[in-house]
């Protein structure tokens, strides 16, 4: 299927949407209002579970505190709907954000308890506030007005309630595919490496989070103006976690499965309400959550991804396009070759009692490649983690173009020129290989949330497309851009990570065992490559690798490590025949 | 506020926090060794309490109904997966631990209610009751997904506890119940009056902890499970499963939400809801702790229990809100003093 079709099967979509009043009676516009109102709900939590990989349980306590602020504002003070959107966004981003910023740091759970703890509270506060009509709620409500044109009939807020879902999906969808989109897709599996490539992977986090609670505030908004009255009940953590059932149901990775997961969902709930009664007459109501939360649980055991990506496993496939080839990124200036780039002074870490690394001093002059070798345990990853700031030292100084990086935050390091790939790869594997090589080119380009969302990015966007695929294509992955990054063998997963690390055009490139896994003629291509990087583009390039062969045919000098201790450095054939160097690889001469 | 009454509060905080400090150390315990935050903790313990109210009713406990429930269901699902395996010399163990155990308590359970026992009696069988609840809901729920994120099992955990609290209205109907007091004896503190239901709930903390600990650190099964919660493919590798540690853990878990349940019945009024509000706040002292640390947990229990007692007497409807706010806080330190690990993120 091209773009093109894409397009129409879309518009065709929003048409039915549009025409959906004219066929449908009241009763069915009234559950297809609730719909909209949930899929709202349903999108943020697709944005921050599905795509985050954070899990809140808290959305219907953020579209309360919404639901509250328009009706304090519109049916207590008097003041324009319009007035109640306003503070219901304030007050729901910052308490949004106040929740993200305590929760954020700490691992996943933490966040998700917490948002249950909050959803109690914010129930237990509409309760017992005076002047909020405590547990009785709000009542008389007016509706919203355009105008002078008011939207009382199910049929006229139909209108509003889709088109806010449609444009906040055109919006997510654009945003996914930005700049800073792509860093939230990255956010799950650890943080380590979005951090590598320049991200705030915590800001990420928490503007994803706030994302996803206005989107909450909006429903809330609405659903406060459609109902007329508000009180505590819909906004308690049982609703929190219907929404996130909608959603996971749905196909929580993918923005239309928050309207099929709201949509399944609430025609379930509404003929199991039917149903239940018929059979057993006196314990419906206790029933019905029982079986919702059983079926749940059967479905996270059973079907997790959810309804839309099983569907669109028989559907065709969109076609995507290669990048086109337009003006390059703008590159940084390499400095002149043979000068001091990077000095380790004295570094140490310890784990404990354990020197990983003790007072360690080197340097890796510009346009040069330095091996940095050693025996199994000798701290040369640990050294790799202080250089790029993966771990702060306990002491010494490391100078990157003469200014201090001890101890600075990993993507301030990135940013600086210092890109770097891991031991054990990580890349996203479910992610496309252009789209991992893309993540490299974040600290390059400028495009925030809000030029991703509207779409203002694509000629920068377009850029940097262009600049990944050149990567891809350098390293010798361009044939496939659109495989996914999972799919690939172990060795080219390495060459995946080197591409990305180009794709941030560094000054430094610290490479941590990249021949790690690689056939010889793997090894041979990686060799010509790094070469060529050194040669053609004064690249200064830092490595570990244990591979002697590899090492000695392609480096200017090696550092020796061996117990946490530099024991020897200088050209290849100065160790070579070093004898502490000997003795620390074969053992000691008898 | 006089001194009287701040020592009249503080010694109600202590007990509540005792109370939560055995939930949290539950929670805390569960979660190390099978990664579950295990929501449905405190529906336990209300459940716990109700059956106790049952059975000094004279009634059949709603717990016999849901027991032989779990059991039976735990029981196919154990067949089902014993017969794909092929492995059938498993079948006699399995039939004897997913059924003929828990239906033979339930049995019991049945046969002897109408008879009203000595008050130590029906606690014991309030105990034994509920002790197959959690081990049964694991092997139901939790088993086949053993390996999904913290964040799935997490979301499970909350459906299961809505599951729950629906059966438990269908099991124990809408009526509150509050149980005979363990003890009546009153003792005098100057003029302040401490009961001995207090005294027994600080003590009954206090030897759980201590039992706990022993545990952990004195016996074999006991480092299995720490063994266990530190890291699994490792403890697999020295040829502990981490199935069995699991049911230990909900065993063990299970006697924590039981002791706690029946310790509060004679405080509050426990109806079938009421175990989700408990837990939260035991849930509050085992994030204090991190849920990772034993000893802070308890601490941050015992702090918790304290802070309600006090915010119940300033301002009671807003005693929750209160709790909960002091999450905030918390986690900011938290987030400070959290050292982030490489992996510290599953996909």
């Amino acid at each position: 299927m091209s773009r093109l079709q894409l397009r129409l099967v879309a518009i065709a979509a929003v048409l039915l949407v549009a025409a959906a009043p004219l066929f449908l009676d009241p009763f069915s516009v009234t559950l297809a209002n609730y719909i909209g109102i949930y899929a709202l709900v349903a999108l943020g939590l697709v944005l921050i579970t599905g795509v985050g990989g954070m899990v809140s349980f808290g959305q219907a306590s953020f579209m309360g505190i919404a639901a509250y602020s328009t009706a304090w504002a519109s049916a207590l003070m008097d003041y324009s709907p319009w007035f109640g959107l306003l503070l219901a966004l304030v007050l729901t981003g910052l308490v949004a954000t106040i929740l993200g910023a305590v929760t954020l740091r700490l691992q996943g759970h933490f966040l998700s308890l917490s948002t249950i703890a909050w959803g109690l509270a914010i129930y237990f506060l509409f309760g017992n506030v005076d002047g909020l009509g405590h547990f009785n709620g709000i009542p008389s409500i007016p509706p919203i007005t355009i105008g002078s044109f008011a939207l009382i009939s199910s049929e006229r807020i139909y209108y509003l309630i889709w088109a806010v879902l449609i444009a906040a999906m055109l919006l997510s969808h654009n945003l996914l595919n930005s700049r800073e989109g792509r860093a939230m897709r990255a956010l799950r599996g650890g943080d380590a490496m979005v951090e590598s490539v320049g991200v705030n992977a915590f800001r990420i986090k928490l503007i994803t989070f706030v994302i996803s609670a206005l989107l909450a505030a909006l429903s809330g908004w609405l659903y406060a103006h459609m109902g007329r009255f508000v009180s505590p009940t819909p906004f308690d953590v049982t609703r929190g976690i219907e929404y996130l059932m909608m959603a996971m149901v749905g196909g929580s990775g993918y923005l239309l499965g928050a309207v099929v997961g709201a949509a399944l969902i609430t025609l379930l709930k509404d003929w199991v309400q039917d149903f239940l009664p018929l059979v057993a007459p006196n314990a419906a109501g206790q029933l019905e959550i029982v079986v919702f939360s059983a079926l749940f649980i059967l479905f996270l055991q059973y079907a997790r991804d959810g309804i839309v990506p099983f569907v669109a496993k028989f559907l065709p496939q969109v076609r995507r396009e290669r990048p086109r080839a337009v003006e390059p990124l703008p590159r940084r200036t390499q400095p002149e070759p043979g000068q001091t780039l990077l000095k380790v002074d004295n570094a140490k870490r310890a784990f404990g009692g354990l020197m990983a690394v003790n007072d360690v001093s080197f340097e890796v002059r510009s346009g040069e490649i330095l091996g940095l070798i050693g025996p199994n345990g000798a701290g040369k990853s640990t050294m790799f983690n202080l250089i790029t700031g993966a771990l702060p030292a306990t002491g010494g100084k490391v100078v990157f173009t003469s200014s201090d990086i001890t101890n600075e935050p990993q993507r301030l390091i990135a940013r600086a020129g210092v890109a770097r790939t891991f031991q054990h790869v990580k890349l996203r594997p479910k992610m496309t290989l252009l789209d991992n090589v893309l993540l490299g080119t974040y600290a390059r380009t400028q495009s925030g949330f809000f030029k991703g969302a509207l779409g203002l990015d694509r000629a920068e966007e377009e850029q940097a497309r262009h600049e990944a695929m050149m990567q891809l294509e350098r390293v010798g992955l361009g044939d496939r851009p659109f495989e996914l990054a999972g799919n690939l063998p172990l060795g080219n997963q390495r060459i995946l990570e080197i591409a990305r690390a180009l794709a941030a055009d560094p000054i430094l490139l610290v490479l941590d065992e990249p021949a790690a896994g690689l056939r010889r003629q793997e090894k041979l291509a990686l060799a010509k490559l790094l070469r060529s990087l050194r040669d053609d583009e004064n690249l200064t390039i830092l490595l570990v690798e244990h591979d002697m062969e590899f090492v000695m045919g392609l480096v200017n000098r090696i550092v020796v490590m061996e117990f946490g201790s530099k024991i020897s450095e200088g050209e290849p054939s100065t160790v070579r025949n070093d004898a502490r160097v000997q003795e620390a690889y074969l053992g000691g001469v008898a | 506020m006089t001194p009287d009454i701040a020592a009249i509060l503080a010694l109600d905080g202590i007990a509540t926090g005792a109370i939560y400090v055995l939930m949290a150390l539950g929670f805390v315990l569960i979660f190390a060794v099978t990664r579950v935050v295990f929501v449905p903790f405190g529906d336990i313990a209300a459940f716990t309490a109700l059956t106790l109210a049952a059975l000094e009713l004279g009634r059949l406990p709603g717990t016999v109904g849901l027991v032989i429930g779990l059991a039976v269901l735990a029981t196919l699902m154990e067949l089902y997966s014993i017969l794909r395996a092929g492995s059938y010399e498993r079948i006699p163990r399995a039939l004897l631990f997913y059924l003929v155990l828990p239906v033979a308590i339930a049995g019991l359970v049945w046969i002897t209610s109408g008879t009203l026992w000595p008050m130590p009696f029906r606690i014991a069988l309030a105990l034994l009751l509920i002790l197959p609840v959690a081990p049964l809901l694991d092997r139901i729920v939790y088993r086949p997904i053993a390996d999904a994120s913290v964040l799935l099992l997490l979301t499970v955990s909350v459906a299961l506890h809505f599951a729950l609290v629906g059966l438990g209205l269908l099991f124990f109907g809408p009526d509150g119940a509050r149980t005979e007091s363990l003890t009546d004896a009153m003792f005098m503190l100057g003029n302040i009056p401490i009961s001995g239901q207090t005294i027994l709930i600080v003590v009954a903390a206090a030897i759980f902890c201590g039992l706990l600990y022993l545990f952990f650190d004195f016996t074999l099964l006991g480092k299995a499970l720490h063994a266990t919660a530190l890291n699994r493919t490792g403890a697999r590798l020295m040829g502990i499963r981490p199935e069995r540690s699991g049911t230990i853990a909900y065993l063990a878990g299970s006697v924590l939400a039981g002791v706690s349940g029946i310790l509060i019945a004679p405080v509050n009024t426990i109806f079938y809801d009421s175990g989700f509000l408990l837990g939260l706040k035991a849930f509050v002292g085992a994030i204090i702790g991190g849920l990772i640390s034993f000893p802070v947990t308890a601490i941050g229990s015992i702090f918790v229990g304290l802070l309600e007692s006090f915010a119940s007497f300033q301002s009671s409807a807003f005693k929750e809100v209160i709790v909960f706010s002091v999450l905030i806080p918390v986690l900011l330190w938290r987030s400070y003093t959290f050292q982030h690990t490489e992996e510290d993120m599953d996909e």
